[in-house]
């Protein structure tokens, strides 16, 4: 029978995916054909979605991007023989080179598999992590978590196998894991791709750090603004109930762990682990004062591990093929790969897992291929909303914690924004800020009247008034949300405007001078 | 508390002002606490939305792409400003930070559904349909 791969995930869907499987199907009733269509998740390759996949009996065969305006000319063209004629025609999609030069430890599977199969899960190495760790005392999974040098991914890179020491130390009758699922940063998609395309590798993560620790109950913290991944993750839930993966005395070893999930409401900060904490409690979500750490003292006062998806989901290949096999990638204290999310202004947007050490150039132009407007690129915003935009002088920076740290920049969660010279950054550190007053949970003065105050400041410089008394104290104000706010929300919106402020200088001036500054510029 | 609000809001489009007190008794929390909660999350609406909800990212990622752009087109083809409804009770218009799409934008939510890469075009032809027939059902 000819297999047809229709993908489900957030981006195709958002291009068509849908309409393209209908007429598929309508199409080969036409033709009499007899297809199997497979709704599997993305490859990640998303300027190629809805990326289309052919199997007639000889291997699967990819075309892309398929609008649904494309399909009668493709079947007319010999789709459903995988002929490879049509201009759309991409081959043996494992062959394109910016797979290839990838290395998919943690998302060896997207893209290959139907989500919701448990069965194409188990058949592609799912649960064997798992296996492993239930031969294992609970400080032997700890000990291999630390010793693949995993740090969370979720923005602090805080080291994994310590904050599950701290939990597995703690005494009490009752521990948590959670998983932070808000992923809120503008340009990241990498655990949406792990909730959509790969459900039961995040469950399989939660399970083992359930055992690591001594946790029966976890909860996945969900932003609302993913209904696809809010719709494959419960249904995967489901599954791994009713075989057993999830439950008491699960795949009957005696070992119990329930898994939930929760929705956010829209906000930014709730992806920050304690005021997540809050919300999950059901409160407003305002941040904690830390100590107690969450690891100590967390949900409903109880020792909780907060980890974000990728942190987790890095778990179940680290069990299963050993600390060492993951700690041999990476550079300096980075171990490991990372998902980095090629986004914005981008030609080849999409997910690159890479070993630590890719230079931020090789990632935006070997993989990314410059911008998708063809225009010059001007700069990159890596980390998301607080992290600093970086001019061409440091791109040739290797994607490292400590590196980055050097120059003032954040990795982050791995997200990559690309803009072209047609960027007005002085707007961009504007809604550094106008995204603060939105955002800001309240707590505290720098951040809260701060950001707004920056608002005004900026908006000051840009209308002429005053503007080099207007910049040295946008830099004090910068200097005192920096110092004077309990957490990063508040501590970490200047870095994009500071890097505005130094690397973009120009763009922070009266608009007219601006204007004039980009004729010579052309 | 949030997963009864959001069960309320996904049944009635939003949460009632006489629904906080019912929260209230139920959870056993004060009324003040209930309405903290519901203002403190941008998703909650306490007022009732239009047949379609269209939300429209203003995250970097879209705003490297035109996303700026099609904000505004969006406030003048439906004639609204953020969190503003259409007097016909057909529209509502908010701002929505991030879809996860971010490698296809600019991106808009209408209901359940998100679509990339929306130009202004796109757009319009993207609410011609919603006002020629009925949402799809997927
Ligand atoms: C304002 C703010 C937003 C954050 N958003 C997220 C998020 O969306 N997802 C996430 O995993 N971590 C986020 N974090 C980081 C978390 O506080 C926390 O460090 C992380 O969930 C810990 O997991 P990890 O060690 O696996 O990274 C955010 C932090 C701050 C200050
Ligand atoms: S810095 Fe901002 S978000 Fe963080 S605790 Fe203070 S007010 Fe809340
Ligand atoms: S920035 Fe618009 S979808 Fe992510």
């Amino acid at each position: 029978m000819i297999k047809v791969y229709v993908p489900c995930d957030t981006t195709a869907l958002s291009l068509g995916a849908d309409e393209v499987a209908q007429l598929l199907m309508a199409e080969a009733e036409r033709l009499g054909k007899t297809i199997e269509l497979i709704r599997n998740g993305s490859r990640g390759l998303f300027w190629l979605e809805p990326l289309v996949e052919v199997d007639a009996g000889t291997g699967r065969f990819a075309y892309g991007p398929v609008t649904p305006e494309a399909v009668p000319e493709l079947v007319e063209a010999g789709l459903f023989d995988a002929r490879q004629t049509h201009d759309l025609a991409l081959g043996d999609i494992e062959q394109h080179p910016y797979l290839k030069q990838q290395q998919r430890l943690t998302f060896s599977r997207i893209g290959l598999t139907n989500p919701l199969s448990i069965e194409d899960y188990r058949q592609h190495g799912g649960w064997q992590g798992l296996e492993k760790a239930l031969q294992l005392e609970a400080q032997g999974i700890v000990d291999e978590v630390k010793n693949s040098g995993l740090r969370g991914r979720g923005g602090a890179a805080f080291p994994t196998g310590i904050k599950w020491q701290t939990v597995l130390d703690a005494p009490a009758d009752q521990k948590y894991i959670v998983c932070n699922a808000d992923e809120g940063d503008s340009g990241t998609f990498a655990d949406r791709l792990v909730m959509e395309c790969d459900p039961y590798l995040l469950i399989e993560g939660m399970i083992i750090a359930g055992l690591a620790v001594g946790a029966t109950q976890g909860y996945v913290y969900l932003r609302s603004e993913y209904p696809v991944a809010h719709r494959i993750f419960q249904q995967a839930l489901a599954h791994a109930y009713s075989t057993g993966y999830l439950g008491d005395n699960l795949r009957g070893s005696g070992r119990s762990f329930d898994l939930e999930v929760r929705l956010g409401a829209g906000a930014y900060i709730c992806g920050e682990e304690t005021s997540l904490l809050e919300s999950l409690e059901g409160k407003r979500g305002q941040v904690r004062p830390k100590p107690p750490l969450p690891a100590i003292e967390g949900l409903f006062g109880k020792p909780t591990v907060v980890n974000n998806v990728l942190s987790l989901a890095a778990v179940p290949f680290i069990l299963q093929h050993g600390a060492k096999a993951y700690a041999d990638c990476g550079m300096g204290r980075s171990r490991g790969t990372l998902a980095l999310q090629l986004a914005g202004n981008v030609k080849q947007g999409g997910l690159v897992e890479r070993a630590f050490g890719l230079t931020l150039r090789e990632l935006i132009e070997d993989f990314g291929g410059g911008t998708v407007s063809g225009r010059p690129l001007k700069a990159v915003q890596a980390g998301g909303p607080l992290g600093t935009y970086l001019p061409a002088s440091q791109w040739e920076t290797p994607i490292d914690y400590e590196a980055f740290a050097e120059l003032g920049a954040v990795v982050g969660h791995g997200g990559v924004v690309l803009f072209d010279d047609s960027v007005d950054l002085g707007e961009q550190a504007r809604f550094a800020m106008e995204f603060c007053t939105i955002e800001s949970c309240g707590k505290c003065t720098p951040c809260r009247i701060g950001s707004v105050r920056g608002v005004e400041v900026i908006d000051r410089i840009r209308a002429g008034t005053q503007p080099e008394q207007n910049l040295e104290l946008l830099a004090e104000l910068c200097d005192t949300m920096v110092d004077g706010s309990l957490c990063a929300m508040g501590g970490m919106t200047p870095f994009p405007v500071q890097s505005v402020m130094k690397h973009f200088p120009e763009d922070l001036q009266p608009r007219t001078s601006e204007k004039s500054g980009e004729t010579t510029h052309a | 508390m949030l997963p009864v609000l959001h069960a309320i809001q996904d049944t009635c489009g939003y949460v009632p002002k006489t629904a906080i007190g019912v929260i209230a008794k139920r959870l056993q929390v004060t009324k003040a606490e209930v309405h903290g909660v519901i203002s403190f999350y941008h998703h909650f609406r306490t007022q009732p939305p239009g047949q379609q909800v269209i939300q429209v990212c203003r995250a970097e990622a879209c705003q490297a792409v035109g996303g700026r752009a099609l904000e505004d087109h969006a406030q003048q083809a439906l004639n609204l400003g953020y969190h503003q409804t259409s007097l016909t009770g057909e529209f509502t218009l908010e701002p929505v930070y991030c879809l996860g799409n971010c490698a296809c934008g600019p991106s808009i939510r209408i209901g359940g559904r998100i679509h990339g890469r929306v130009t202004p075009e796109r757009f319009n032809a993207l609410i011609d349909a919603l006002q020629t027939r009925p949402v799809e059902v997927q």
